[in-house]
């Protein structure tokens, strides 16, 4: 029954539809806008043909890499979405209680994610086409991931119009015009938000943009306070954060994430489950994560012990579950494209984001929060740390050779590796 | 006695359903041609100098050579016939040279002797048994005038479905020993490198073969580690070109063998017809580069399929009517082609897909060590698209090399890094694998064929 359902689909689109966008038809400009829809809906009956080349092909493919990622991203946005109407009510006083009115509040976090996530996709898709279509090069995967992350890593409370002026000045500038997917040397969607950061300040930091109130902003509680973990850090440290009296945020707070800050980033959890994803689907590369983890540790640490100011002396492990920086190592900095390509250097770039990221964190004081410029830092770092990389491999097999012709008859080697980048 | 073990972590089992069981069953129906492929040897020109063009010929008889090699080295024909057929591909280059098969063999005599390295040598060029092995680097014909720095011979197998080497040269043992000694002579006391597999067991055939210059080695892994590529490059790199090796397979000794016992250029050998669309995969006895069809006939459960000369990995595709086995391959693969659409294919599993990917069952089964055999099709999964995922290339080569980046530095021709990167070091089997796991669909053989043609064409 399906199956004759989608064979009717697949003769409808090729004998209906289909020459109409080819060559002599009607909408021949619109080639590719065709063939994205075509391979949306069907794996295409492309076979190997290459010669010399391999007849059978693994199942993989860009879609389901991405889609994976996608996947991945579910649990951070479910959760950013209650999330806004859980600081929206606790704001007014009303259902604070955790799991009082999730009905409501779910409903609330959709009236306000959902025209933040479609300005995204129809802005960043709308640029995606017109560019395959003057390219003439078919319309990849990438944004397929991009305009979910950048509706992650807004506040809840961000015009739609702005949204839509860095969706479409990131994936232009950030991604199209260096040839599009897999050609970019940035982050696209941290690029949107470095825009927003710099062109918009006001909504993109302070106090007064991480909750979202709506109707409400004049029926809140006494004692209110829009200040994230980050800034209330930042200004006071640990003992400030303890003080914190508007509502609670102790680790575990911020570990489960009820607490404000951009949509996606606040819940480590969710965003764990999502790593858990990656991770087991070998989809995002483990040794990224672990880098950036351990520099991040590794520099909490060296503040805890030579704490010169409050904010040195917090806890190694709050710094894990604050701000952007799970969801940044998850997310963000795994990007296959713009983060180093060989083994090697994924531990350098890890490690690297990890230490800048909590150095602007803690020990600078005009951004509340590091991560994302750290990741973009370590985005352009990336070629530099490969190049060193391959230049070590060069010159340490360089050196192999050179034994090799001064002992030129003796062709036993008594040790034998295997790749030393393993 | 205990022999070195190398430990191959990195690469990937294809395994597919339909193995050849070990038993020769006669041919469904009588060979009625043979073919020589020139493209079967890198390194010729694409059209060689033809020395005669129709007429009958005997099996050994010189057929063409190559103005670049010298005549000293001579292609034989295969078996004995009338030359019907002369096919070109593009810009006329020769594609393949057709013979009628006589009834009874004719064979042409070479006069040889296992006297020292030069009488062998002679009678290697003239018989054309020569091209049978492979210069590393670049994967070519050895030049005539050249001598190598070692001989490798790899002693398994590891592609999917191919057959166990033992079994291509049981019957013929005699035959194998004396080109053994044929390869010894050759070697005139170079090393000669026998790479065996520390997970299969070998029989005595091969495991007793020995000599003053011939050292054994043990390699565990999944594919590629029966490639000799890899072999060379553990144990003697050849790393911007430092050195020259030649390269034989096991089943091609036991035609010298018979060139040098009996004078003759008799190409009998078994061919194993594998993979899930042949109804009974086993082994036939017959002349290498026979038509594909006197194979096939009855044999297939399907019509809509790819026969390829060889296996999925490295093999080439042949007509199933009008083709003919590459000379060099001792099996051929039938798998059904894959160009049906599949909804949703790229996110819903219609059927299981072979895949080191996790985001498969079957990669999570394979990276459980569970191994499964999967049917197979042609099916692209996926459109080319540009490098996005690293790190994929490397869990497959085990090898110290940075095969994405040697392709990047193929695609933007730089000479330099090229050479740096270990252009000398690799040939297309070595990173067949590569290819299939591409996540972007990127033809890795065919890129880096070309960048090899073009590094020798600049280098030289």
């Amino acid at each position: 029954m399906m199956k004759r359902l989608t064979d009717s689909l697949w003769n409808f689109l090729q004998t209906k539809v289909k020459p109409h966008f080819t060559k002599g038809g009607k909408f021949e400009n619109l080639y590719y806008l065709y063939e994205a829809i075509e391979t949306f809906l069907f794996l295409p009956p492309e076979v190997t043909h290459d010669k010399p080349g391999t007849h059978v092909r693994d199942g993989m493919n860009l879609k389901r890499l991405m889609i994976h990622v996608v996947f991945a991203l579910i649990p951070p946005m479910l959760f950013g979405i209650w999330n806004i109407g859980h600081q929206h009510f606790l704001a007014i006083g009303e259902y604070t209680g955790l799991t009082e009115g999730f009905i409501d509040k779910f409903i609330v976090g959709i009236k306000v994610f959902l025209p933040i996530l479609i300005v995204i996709m129809a802005v960043g898709g709308t640029i995606e086409v017109l560019f395959a279509i003057i390219r003439k090069h078919p319309v990849t995967e990438g944004f397929l991931v991009t305009g979910p992350l950048i509706a992650l890593i807004v506040p809840p409370t961000i015009p739609l119009w702005m949204v839509a002026v860095a969706t479409a000045f990131a994936v232009t500038f950030g991604k199209e015009i260096f040839g599009g997917t897999g050609m970019n040397i940035v982050n696209t969607a941290l690029l949107a938000r470095a825009f927003l950061f710099f062109a918009y300040p006001a909504h993109m930091s302070g106090d007064q943009v991480w909750i979202y109130l709506g109707e409400a902003a004049d029926k809140l509680v006494d004692g209110f306070s829009g200040a994230t973990p980050l800034a209330i850090a930042a200004e006071g440290g640990y003992q400030a954060l303890k003080s914190f009296s508007y509502q609670s945020y102790g680790f575990w707070d911020m570990f489960f994430g009820w607490i404000p800050g951009s949509i996606g980033e606040t819940s480590t959890l969710a965003i764990l489950l999502g790593a858990g994803l990656l991770l087991h689907t070998g989809v995002a590369d483990w040794r990224i994560m672990a880098s950036m983890l351990l520099g991040g540790i590794f520099t909490a640490l060296l503040f805890n012990a030579f704490p010169a100011n409050d904010y040195m002396a917090l806890p190694w492990y709050y710094h894990l579950v604050m701000g952007g920086f799970a969801f940044g190592l998850v997310y963000m900095a795994t990007d296959p494209v713009t983060s180093a390509s060989t083994f090697t250097g994924k531990w350098v770039y890890g490690f690297l984001i990890g230490v800048v990221a909590l150095i602007i964190r803690v020990l600078n004081p005009a951004y509340p929060e590091g991560v994302m410029l750290a990741i973009l830092l370590g985005n352009v770092s990336a070629p530099l740390i490969d190049h060193l990389v391959i230049k070590s491999y060069i010159s340490r097999r360089e050196r192999q050779v050179s034994t090799i012709t001064t002992a030129s008859q003796t062709t036993e080697q008594k040790t034998v590796k295997e790749a030393s980048h393993a | 006695m205990a022999y070195p073990v190398i430990k191959l972590k990195r690469g990937y089992d294809l395994l597919i359903e339909g193995e050849a069981e070990e038993k020769i069953i006669p041919l469904p129906e009588v060979p009625t041609t043979v073919a020589i492929k020139p493209t079967d040897f890198l390194g010729i020109r694409p059209i060689p100098k033809l020395l005669k063009k129709e007429g009958s010929i005997k099996a050994g008889e010189p057929l063409f050579y190559d103005k670049d090699y010298g005549e000293e080295l001579t292609w034989t024909a295969p078996a004995s016939g009338e030359i019907v057929e002369i096919r070109r591909g593009p810009k006329r280059r020769i594609e393949e040279i057709v013979i009628l098969l006589d009834k009874e063999q004719d064979y042409y005599e070479h006069e040889t002797s296992l006297d020292s390295a030069e009488t062998v040598r002679k009678a290697l060029l003239a018989s054309g048994l020569w091209a049978l092995m492979v210069q590393r680097p670049y994967g070519l014909v050895p030049r005539p005038d050249e001598k190598p720095d070692a001989i490798f011979m790899s002693m398994f197998d590891t592609h999917p479905l191919a057959p166990r080497l033992e079994f291509l040269v049981k019957d013929y043992e005699d035959d194998f020993l004396a080109g053994w000694e044929a390869l010894k002579k050759l070697a005139d006391g170079l090393p000669i490198f026998l790479g065996y597999s520390a997970d299969r067991s070998h029989e005595d055939i091969f495991l007793s073969l020995n000599g003053n210059n011939v050292r054994k080695y043990f390699f565990s892994g999944p594919h590629p580690s029966g490639n000799v590529g890899i072999h060379i490059h553990h144990l003697f790199p050849t790393y911007k070109g430092a050195r020259k090796v030649w390269t034989i397979k096991p089943q091609y000794l036991v035609w010298w063998g018979r060139l040098f016992r009996k004078g003759i250029v008799d190409l009998t050998t078994k061919i194993a017809l594998t993979a899930h669309e042949v109804k009974e995969p086993a082994f036939y006895e017959t002349i290498a580069g026979v038509n594909v069809k006197a194979l096939l006939k009855g044999q297939l459960k399907n019509d809509h399929v790819r026969v390829i000369s060889g296996n999925v990995l490295t093999g080439t595709k042949i007509d199933p009517e009008k083709g003919h086995v590459s000379i060099k391959d001792n099996m051929v693969t039938v798998i059904p082609e894959g160009d049906f659409p599949e909804f949703h294919g790229w996110i819903l599993t219609h059927y299981p897909k072979p895949s080191i990917s996790r985001t498969f069952l079957s990669g999570v089964l394979y990276h459980l060590g569970l191994s499964v055999k999967y049917k197979v099709n042609t099916k692209l999964h996926g459109e080319p698209r540009p490098f996005v995922v690293t790190g994929e290339y490397e869990q497959v080569t085990p090898m110290d090399l940075y095969p994405q980046h040697l392709l990047k530095a193929i695609i933007v021709k730089d000479l330099d890094l090229m050479e740096q990167l270990g252009i000398h070091e690799v040939v297309e089997e070595d990173l067949a694998l590569c290819e299939f796991v591409c996540t972007s669909k990127t033809p890795v053989q065919k890129i880096l064929r070309e960048g090899i043609e073009f590094f020798r064409h600049e280098v030289g």
